[in-house]
This record gives C-alpha cells, sequence and structure tokens, in this order.
C-alpha cells in the first residue's frame, strides 16, 4: 500500500482534532438540555404570573371548574372561547385513550411476530421477517394518517355501524401500527441475546423446541418484552400526525373508545399555529409540550434502564 | 428472576408438538406483513394513475385542484440536502468520539449515550416546539437584532434552514447507531496497522477508520432522510409552507414540503372529492420515496454485513 504517507506528527492538530470531536459528541447532550429548557421556559409563566395564572393555573387545568355561575362545574379544553377554558382532563383521557388502543393492537402482534422470528421461523424467512418490519417502521406518520383518514375509518365504520367516523379506536390502530416495530425490535433483540447455553441445558432436559422457547428462552427474556412494551407505549404517546388527523380531535370526557379524542401531541399541534404569542394560552400549548418530554423521557429511561439490567444479567451468566 | 431460582420441570414429558404456539405466533408475523401490504397496495391503486411526468413537473393550480406537485419535491429535497449537512458531520463525529476516542463505560460515553436514546424518543411535536422557539425565537430573532435594522423580521421566522436544522437534530440518533454500528465491524487490525506506519489517532481515523465505515455512513444518512422526509410535525410550526407561488430562493424562505401538503390537503380541502386523485398521487410520492430509501438502506446494510461474515 504504497498510498499511505504520513505526514509529521503535529501535536498541536492531534489535540484540536480530538477536542473538536468530543465537542461534537456533546451536541446530543446539549439538544436534551435545550430542548427541554426552551420548551419550558416558556411554560414558567403558569407558575409565575398571576395574569396567565386567572386563566390556566395548574389548578384550573386539573380540577372541575364552574366556568359560569350556577352551572355543574366540568373539565372543558375550549381554548378560544370567550370564557377560555384550559382544562387538561379531556385531553389526557384522549391521549391514553388512544395509547390503549395502540397497545391493545401492538403488543399481541409484536411480541408474537418477535416470538416467532427468533425461536421459529427458518433463517431465510427471519431475513424477510425483519425488512418486512423495517418497511413499517419506515411508513411516515403522516401517510398511516392519512390512510387511517381516508381508509380505515371508513371501513370501521362501515364494520361496526360507528356514530363518528375519527374515534379513539381508528385512531389508536393507526397508532398501532407505529408501535409493533418498536415492541418487536426490543423483544426480538431481547430474546435473540438470550444464551446458547441455556437453550442447549432445555434440550439437553428433553425439550423440544417449543417448550424449550416457553420455559427457558421466554422468561429470561421478559424483562427485555417488557422494556419494548414501555417504548412502545412512549411513542404511542408521543406520536402527533396520526391521532392528529384521524382522531377526531374532540376534547371529550368519555370512557368510550368509539368517541372522538384530542390528544396532547395533536392538541399542540393544531392550535400553535394561530395562537397569540405570549399569551395563556401558548404557555399552556408549551406547558403540555413540557408534560410530553417529561413523560416521554421518564418512560424512556426507564424502557433504557430495564434493558441495561438483562444486559449485564445475561453477558454476567455468560463469563 | 434469576435462572437459578427459577423451577424448570427437570423431565419434559408432554411431547405436544409446540404447533398452536407456532401457528399463533407466525399468524402475528402474516398479519404484519399483510397490513404492510395492504397500505401500500390501497395508496399504488389510489395514486398510480396521478403520477406522471406533469404531476412531477409542474406546480399546483386552480387552488390546488389541478396541476402537479413540483414545488412540493423541490422543497422536500432541499430540506433533507440542508439536514444532511448538518446532521451527517456532527453525527459521524459522535459516533467516532464515543467509538474511538472513550471508553464504553466511562461516565460521558454513559451520559452521551443516555441522551442520544432518548433524543430518539422525544415526539416529534416537541422538536416542533423546540424549533419554533429556539432556532425561529432565539437564534433567529437573535441574528436579527444584531445584523439587520430591518421591522420585519429576516431570519427570525420560519424557514427552510431552521426546519431543517429541527429535522437535523431529530435524525441525529440514526446516523450515530448506523456510523457506529459500522465503527465496530472495523477490525482492529486494520487500526493497528496503522499506528505500525506511524500513523497518529487523528490520521488514523480519518484516513483509515472513517473510509472503512463509509457504507455505515452512508446507510445511517439514507435512514435519515427517509426520516427526515416524511417528517410533518417538527416543520409544520418551522418552515414549512401550504402553498407558496414562488421556490423558495434563500436559507430564510419558507418552502413547500410533501409530508405538509398530505396533511393540508387530507384535512382542509374545501372539494375532497376533486383533490382525492391529487391527493393520492402526493401519498404515494412519498412512501415510494421512504419505500426506495429503506429498500437501498436495507441492502447496504446486508452487504456490509456480510462482509463482517467472511473478514
Amino acid at each position: 500500500m504504497s498510498g499511505y504517507h504520513f505526514k509529521p506528527k503535529s501535536r498541536i492538530r492531534e489535540f484540536v482534532g480530538e477536542k473538536l470531536i468530543a465537542a461534537n459528541a456533546l451536541v446530543a447532550l446539549a439538544a436534551i438540555a435545550l430542548i427541554f429548557l426552551f420548551i419550558f421556559k416558556e411554560a414558567i409563566p403558569i407558575f409565575a404570573d398571576p395574569q396567565v395564572q386567572k386563566e390556566a393555573s395548574v389548578s384550573r387545568m386539573t380540577v372541575k371548574q364552574e366556568f359560569y355561575a350556577g352551572r355543574e362545574p366540568k373539565w372543558s379544553w375550549q381554548p378560544n372561547s370567550e370564557v377560555p377554558k384550559y382544562s387538561l382532563v379531556p385531553l389526557f383521557i384522549g391521549t391514553f385513550k388512544a395509547a390503549l388502543v395502540a397497545m391493545l393492537f401492538a403488543i399481541p402482534l409484536g411480541v408474537g411476530a418477535a416470538i416467532y422470528s427468533s425461536e421459529f421461523a427458518p433463517a431465510r424467512l427471519r431475513e424477510i421477517i425483519k425488512p418486512v418490519i423495517e418497511l413499517l417502521a419506515a411508513i411516515p406518520s403522516v401517510v398511516l394518517g392519512f390512510f387511517a383518514l381516508i381508509v380505515l375509518a371508513s371501513w370501521l365504520q362501515n364494520a361496526f355501524g360507528l356514530t363518528y367516523r375519527l374515534n379513539a379506536l381508528n385512531a389508536g390502530l393507526a397508532l398501532g401500527i407505529t408501535v409493533i416495530p418498536v415492541v418487536y425490535t426490543v423483544a426480538e433483540d431481547a430474546m435473540t441475546a438470550v444464551p446458547r447455553s441455556l437453550r442447549d441445558a432445555a434440550t439437553a432436559l428433553g425439550a423440544n423446541p417449543w417448550q424449550v422457547s416457553f420455559t427457558m428462552v421466554l422468561p429470561a427474556a421478559l424483562p427485555g418484552i417488557a422494556a419494548g412494551v414501555v417504548l412502545g407505549f412512549g411513542r404511542a404517546i408521543g406520536e402527533t400526525m396520526i391521532v392528529l388527523m384521524a382522531s377526531g380531535n374532540a376534547a371529550i370526557v368519555s370512557g368510550s373508545l368509539t368517541d372522538s379524542i384530542r390528544t396532547f401531541s395533536a392538541t399542540v399541534a393544531a392550535e400553535m399555529a394561530e395562537v397569540v404569542f405570549g399569551s395563556p394560552h401558548y404557555n399552556v400549548l408549551f406547558f403540555i409540550g413540557t408534560l410530553l418530554f417529561v413523560l416521554t423521557f421518564l418512560i424512556n429511561l426507564s424502557g433504557d434502564f430495564i434493558l441495561l439490567r438483562l444486559r449485564e444479567r445475561i453477558q454476567g451468566r455468560t463469563k | 428472576m434469576n435462572a437459578e431460582s427459577r423451577q424448570v420441570p427437570l423431565v419434559f414429558k408432554s411431547k405436544t408438538s409446540g404447533r398452536i404456539p407456532r401457528g399463533l405466533t407466525f399468524a402475528a408475523v402474516f398479519l404484519i406483513a399483510l397490513m404492510l401490504v395492504i397500505i401500500v397496495t390501497n395508496i399504488f391503486l389510489g395514486g398510480f394513475r396521478t403520477v406522471d411526468w406533469t404531476f412531477l413537473t409542474h406546480a399546483p393550480e386552480n387552488g390546488m385542484e389541478s396541476g402537479g406537485i413540483f414545488p412540493a419535491i423541490f422543497g422536500t429535497v432541499a430540506m433533507v440536502i440542508l439536514m444532511v449537512i448538518a446532521v451527517v458531520p456532527i453525527g459521524v463525529l459522535t459516533a467516532v468520539y464515543l467509538h474511538e476516542y472513550t471508553r464504553p463505560d466511562s461516565l460521558i460515553t454513559r451520559l452521551i449515550r443516555v441522551a442520544i436514546n432518548n433524543l430518539a424518543g422525544v415526539p416529534s411535536i416537541v422538536f416542533g416546539l423546540f424549533g419554533l422557539g429556539f432556532f425561529v425565537g432565539f437564534v433567529g430573532s437573535g441574528l436579527d437584532s444584531m445584523f439587520y435594522d430591518s421591522p420585519r423580521p429576516v431570519w427570525g421566522q420560519p424557514a427552510i434552514v431552521w426546519a431543517s436544522l429541527t429535522l437535523a437534530l431529530l435524525t441525529l440518533p440514526v446516523v450515530i447507531v448506523s456510523t457506529e454500528e459500522a465503527l465496530r465491524v472495523i477490525p482492529r487490525e486494520l487500526r493497528e496497522a496503522s499506528y505500525a506506519l506511524g500513523a497518529t489517532k487523528l490520521q488514523t481515523i480519518i484516513r483509515i477508520v472513517i473510509p472503512q465505515a463509509l457504507p455505515g455512513i452512508l446507510t445511517g444518512a439514507i435512514l435519515g432522510v427517509s426520516r427526515g422526509a416524511g417528517e410533518v410535525a417538527p416543520i409544520m410550526f418551522t418552515g414549512a409552507a401550504y402553498y407558496l407561488p414562488h421556490l423558495p430562493s434563500s436559507l430564510h424562505d419558507q418552502f413547500m414540503v410533501l409530508g405538509y401538503h398530505v396533511y393540508i390537503m387530507a384535512t382542509q380541502s374545501p372539494n375532497m372529492e376533486v383533490t382525492r386523485p391529487i391527493l393520492y398521487g402526493t401519498v404515494l410520492v412519498l412512501l415510494a420515496l421512504t419505500i426506495l430509501l429503506n429498500v437501498v438502506a436495507i441492502l447496504i446494510r446486508s452487504r456490509l454485513r456480510s462482509r463482517r461474515a467472511y473478514a
């Protein structure tokens, strides 16, 4: 290899290069801190400004309010009405209804597919399953939102005779499609990471392949599956375009999955463009952003923590 | 739960064939594949008649009821090019730092890893808020008050550069993870050979390690582009516009983009029956773009992996 000719070493260049690379690596760290800082900054008036608190204090956002004298107190999200109402309860209910449907749909499919591809699938089929799931994950959420809005909603309405075309069920199912790859990937990783020695031990005791899977691999990989579910839930809460397009966006306090819903993420997406800069409404939208950030941050942190523990345990055992 | 403490039956008696669990889990795989097929087929059938050369190269006309989507394609491409210029160097150097300079268990490495994992999990709408608050409101307005003396904002308004930078942050984890995977494959002997020839660490990284990792870096960039091209929530307040008569000509212009076009047409079209073919056509272009990019990335990666198998 005559092409490689190295110039004399320069300590300064070496030093500057390393520091530049190190500084670059801090971008991700800085980004996380800046995201929190710049979003929370705009939500501070809710805690500090009495003028803003008259309309939107923490208690006004969570406790039932009597908006007109003599009327029954209720939770209500109507930021643009004459008496602005900023109760987060309807949005909370909407967010969790959509996430619930998504998880009920995605967990059996994601975990089932993970079990099949790590335990039963012939090697060649496995090489097909993974790209298929990757492609599913690659579909832009606005395309899924479009599909749920135009196609799936009509199918569901015709099949079940629903009153509202756009509802929690419709949005939740589409949301589930984005959650499946998350659950699948994490669960599959955990199962393939179970050491061979464990499988061999069960086989030596006379277990056939599926007994090995269900008595050995699955229990050992259970924390990984749980982590997949946790991370998938984080995804379901934060996903925006699907719920914005397919959920009906009506902030209703109801337990029914066939009513329209309005989620945290969709509320921010729909109202941010028209909100008056610096108004209480503006502050509340950034407060919702802060909530979403903190919620998903904690969810991701706990998912990662479970995976870290699992990895340490499995590696510790094989040493 | 420990393996030691778990009760494992010492003799497996029942010789059930396992056909039921096998069948059930296969059904899950089948259903997932079926969903992919249904979605792609539906969008293809709804859109392929609309998508032709005229559709791809002309601007919308009559309030989106006829014409094409060229400005949205142009905006999407311009946006992801700017995004790649920002995200690839940062992502690659971060991966190099984590893999070549620090030990995996050092505090700073772990902190950066936590940050990367969490960055990947931040909801896209939160990126949108951040882009608005930080890039438009802080950096942009800051530039305006320092260098411009005009009542109308120049940089302190939604613009293509801010949308691209917001997406760069969103796709940073994709590029880092992909690059790191490539760095792990490079044999240590290659680095040692470089040192033996008298190269310094920095020279080794620039002339040996990074060129060797190029396929992985390329994969990361492609996956990042695929992700960025389809995102809508992060750019809806930071630069995307529904209709503009002119193409963006500078970094501080607003721009049209495929994903946002789909969102507005699907939710705010006054005459759905007329615009439906154009809507389907736009969705098909966007979907075809992302699927194509992902297939390319999958192919590059599978070649990379088979190379490792023979190394």
